[in-house]
C-alpha cells in the first residue's frame, strides 16, 4: 500500500467512512431470506382464493347455468396450474405463520410461560378441526 | 507448525483505500481457537495494523461481532475447527449494514443514540425513599422480562436485519427488544412514555418479522419476538385510546 492516494469515497462529515449498499437481490443471498420474501409473497394467493371464492358466491346467486359456466371456467387448463400453484403457496403461508406465531403470542398459566410447540400445535389442532368440519360438510350423504 | 487455515480479512484504511479489499493470513489450527484467537495471532505475529474491537474473550462484552463467512457472529464464540473441515478461507468481515471506521471497527453511534431514545431504564412517576427499602419482585415477574435482559447490545441483530440495511432510520431489534425489557419490569411505570418512539412507522412498525434477529442472536434474546408482542400492546393500546375516555387508562 502506497502512503499517498488520496482516493477515499467521500461520505458526508465523514468522508472516510467506507459505506455499503444493500443490494437489490438482497433476498437471494441466504435461504431464510428467500423463506422470507417467498412467505410475503404469498399473500397474493391468500388473496386470489378469496377473489375465487367471491366469484363462486356470485355465481351461485346467479343460478345454476352460470354454476355450470363457474365451473367450466375451473376446469381450464391455466386455471388449474394457477389453483394448483395457489394452494402450494396457502399451505406454505399457513405453516410458517403457524411456526412463527409463538413469538409473537405469549401466554401464561399459572405464572409460567407455555412452552411454544404447545401453542403451535395448538394452530396446527384448530386447522385440522376446521378442515374435518369442511370435509365433513362435503362428503356427507 | 502443524495444520494452517487461511483467513480472508477485510482490510480498509481510511487514509489510503478508496474501498476495503481481502487480505489473507495463514494462521495455525488449535482445536481451542476461535475467531478472535486467529485474529489476535495476526495483531501480534503477522501485521500490527490490523485493527479490530475486542474486550472480554467470553460473550459478555459485546465487542467482537463481525461477519465470518457472511453470518453474524461474535468472533469469541466461533470456532476456526468449525471452519477448517472444508478448507476453504474463512471470510471475516466488519458488521454489515454498518459504516466502516478502519478494518474491521465499525461506526456505532447510530445505535447508540436509538437505544437512548427507548428510554432504557427504570422510570417511576414516585420514587419511593429509601427508607421504605427496595421494589420487590417475584420470580414470576422477573421471568417475565428477563429474556430481553441478557441483550449484550453486540449488532448482530442489525448485521442480519435486511430493514435495518434498506431503511437505516428502523430502530432496530436490540433497542426494541431492550425498550421490552423496562417495559414488562413490575418496577417500571415508564411505557407510555416508550411507546412514542416504538410505535411509529421507524419503530415496530418498520418490522416485516424476517426473524432473522432472533436467529443471530448469541443470547438468546428474541428481538423479534419482542417486537412482535409489542406490535399486539401497541394496538390495544391504540384501541383503548379510541374507546375510552381522555385520560382514562
Amino acid at each position: 500500500m502506497s502512503d499517498t492516494r488520496p482516493s477515499a469515497r467521500y461520505t458526508e462529515y465523514h468522508p472516510r467512512w467506507y459505506r455499503t449498499h444493500v443490494s437489490t437481490w438482497w433476498w437471494l443471498a441466504r435461504w431464510p431470506y428467500l423463506k422470507f420474501i417467498l412467505r410475503e409473497i404469498s399473500s397474493v394467493f391468500v388473496a386470489w382464493f378469496v377473489v375465487v371464492l367471491l366469484l363462486q358466491i356470485r355465481a351461485l346467486s346467479r343460478g345454476p347455468d352460470a354454476y355450470a359456466r363457474f365451473e367450466h371456467w375451473l376446469q381450464n387448463p391455466g386455471i388449474v396450474l394457477l389453483n394448483l400453484i395457489a394452494l402450494f403457496f396457502v399451505v406454505f403461508h399457513a405453516i410458517t405463520w403457524f411456526n412463527l406465531t409463538p413469538r409473537a403470542m405469549v401466554v401464561r398459566l399459572r405464572g409460567k410461560r407455555v412452552p411454544d410447540r404447545w401453542i403451535v400445535s395448538a394452530n396446527y389442532a384448530a386447522w385440522a378441526a376446521v378442515s374435518l368440519v369442511v370435509a365433513w360438510f362435503l362428503v356427507r350423504p | 507448525m502443524a495444520e494452517t487455515i487461511s483467513l480472508e480479512v477485510l482490510r480498509y484504511s481510511p487514509e489510503h483505500d478508496a474501498e476495503p479489499s481481502f487480505q489473507r493470513y495463514d494462521v495455525p489450527v488449535h482445536k481451542d481457537w476461535v475467531v478472535l484467537d486467529a485474529l489476535n495471532y495476526i495483531k501480534d505475529k503477522v501485521d500490527g495494523s490490523l485493527t479490530f474491537r475486542w474486550s472480554c474473550r467470553m460473550g459478555i462484552c459485546g465487542s467482537c461481532g463481525m461477519m465470518v463467512n457472511g453470518e453474524p457472529k461474535l468472533t469469541c464464540a466461533t470456532f476456526l475447527s468449525d471452519y477448517a473441515r472444508d478448507g476453504s478461507p474463512v471470510r471475516v468481515q466488519p458488521l454489515r449494514y454498518f459504516p466502516v471506521i478502519r478494518d474491521l471497527v465499525v461506526e456505532i453511534t447510530d445505535f447508540m443514540s436509538k437505544l437512548q431514545s427507548v428510554k432504557p431504564w427504570l422510570i417511576r412517576g414516585d420514587e419511593k425513599p429509601v427508607s421504605e427499602g427496595e421494589y420487590l419482585q417475584t420470580p414470576d415477574q422477573l421471568d417475565r422480562y428477563k429474556q430481553f435482559s441478557m441483550c449484550i447490545n453486540c449488532l448482530l441483530c442489525y448485521a442480519a436485519c435486511p430493514v435495518y440495511g434498506l431503511d437505516p432510520v428502523f430502530i432496530g431489534p436490540a433497542a426494541i427488544a431492550l425498550a421490552q425489557r423496562y417495559n414488562m419490569d413490575s418496577r417500571d411505570e415508564g411505557a407510555h412514555e416508550r411507546m412514542d418512539v416504538l410505535a411509529q412507522h421507524e419503530g415496530i412498525w418498520g418490522c416485516t418479522f424476517v426473524g432473522e434477529c432472533t436467529q443471530v442472536c448469541p443470547k438468546h434474546v428474541d428481538p423479534a419476538g419482542a417486537i412482535q408482542q409489542y406490535k399486539l400492546t401497541a394496538t390495544i393500546e391504540r384501541f383503548k385510546s379510541f374507546l375510552m375516555p381522555r385520560g382514562a387508562k
